[in-house]
C-alpha cells in the first residue's frame, strides 16, 4: 500500500445535529479531547487550528469541504512535534450518517506518505477520543482517560 | 452485538481479520492471494464481516479497500474486561505467547 490510513466506523445513538456539535464545539472537545478546542470559522477555505490547552498549536490545516451535519474533510499537519511535522499535510474525514436510532460516524485519517508517522500515532490516539466522544453522547460523561491533556506531552 | 460473535466464530473469517491486521487496506484480490478459497467464498465471508462492522470497505479510485475495524471488538472489551484487569491480562497474554509461541487456534 503505497499510502498511510486510518479508519474508523461506530455507531452512536444519537442525532447528526448533536453528533455535529460535539465534533466542532469547543465546550464538548475539550471533554473528550484530551481538553482541546478548534479554532476555526467552519467554512470552506478557512484555516483551523487544534488548540492545546496551555495555548499551543498541536494540529493546523484548513477546511477542505464542509457539508453541515453530514461531511467534513480537513487537511491536517502536526505542528508540535517535528518529526511527525515533516509528514506533512494528511486529511481527516467525518461522515455522519443517520442509520435508525443511531449515527453512523465514519473517521478516514489519511496520508500520502507510505508511512507516516502522523497517521501511526493518530491511529493509537482516535480510538480513545471516538469511545469517548460516544460516551458523552449516550451515557452524558466521557472517559476519565481523555479528559486532560497528557502530562508533559 | 450477536452479529460480531457469529462473524468471528468462523476460522476463515478470524484468518481474513489476521491478514488485515498485518495490512490494512487490501483489495479482495489481495486477500483471495492468501486463501486457497474462492473469490466468491472469500467475498461472502467479507459481507458478513462488513455486515457486523468488523471490516469496512472504501473506494479510492477504482480500487475498493478492505480495512479491519476496531471499534466492535473494543467494546467486547470495554464491556467484560475491567480497568484495572487489563495490566495484569496483558502480562500474562505475553508470558503465553512466550511459552507457547504464537497460535491463534
Amino acid at each position: 500500500m503505497a499510502e498511510s490510513r486510518f479508519v474508523y466506523v461506530t455507531f452512536i445513538r444519537t442525532t447528526p445535529a448533536k453528533l455535529w456539535k460535539a465534533l466542532l464545539d469547543p465546550e464538548f472537545t475539550r471533554q473528550y479531547w484530551v481538553e482541546t478546542w478548534q479554532d476555526c470559522e467552519w467554512k470552506p477555505g478557512a484555516s483551523w487550528k487544534l488548540m492545546i490547552p496551555d495555548g499551543r498549536v498541536a494540529d493546523s490545516g484548513k477546511v477542505l469541504e464542509i457539508e453541515p451535519e453530514r461531511k467534513l474533510v480537513l487537511s491536517w499537519r502536526n505542528e508540535f512535534k517535528p518529526e511527525m511535522r515533516e509528514d506533512g499535510y494528511s486529511r481527516l474525514t467525518y461522515e455522519l450518517e443517520q442509520q435508525g436510532e443511531s449515527v453512523k460516524l465514519t473517521l478516514i485519517h489519511e496520508s500520502d506518505q507510505p508511512k507516516s508517522k502522523l497517521i501511526d500515532a493518530v491511529s493509537n490516539g482516535w480510538p480513545h477520543i471516538l469511545a469517548s466522544l460516544k460516551s458523552l453522547l449516550e451515557t452524558g460523561e466521557s472517559l476519565v482517560e481523555t479528559r486532560t491533556w497528557p502530562k508533559g506531552m | 452485538m450477536g452479529k460480531v460473535f457469529k462473524a468471528l466464530a468462523d476460522p476463515g473469517r478470524r484468518l481474513l481479520l489476521d491478514r488485515l491486521h498485518a495490512e490494512n487496506g487490501q483489495t479482495l484480490g489481495q486477500l483471495c492471494g492468501h486463501f486457497d478459497m474462492t473469490r466468491q467464498a472469500v467475498t461472502k465471508h467479507l459481507k458478513l464481516l462488513e455486515d457486523a462492522n468488523l471490516v469496512v470497505t472504501l473506494w479510492r479510485g477504482r480500487e475498493k479497500l478492505h480495512y479491519l475495524n476496531p471499534v466492535p471488538i473494543h467494546e467486547i472489551a470495554e464491556r467484560w474486561i475491567g480497568k484495572f484487569e487489563r495490566g495484569r491480562l496483558r502480562v500474562l497474554a505475553e508470558l503465553k505467547q512466550q511459552l507457547e509461541g504464537e497460535n491463534d487456534g
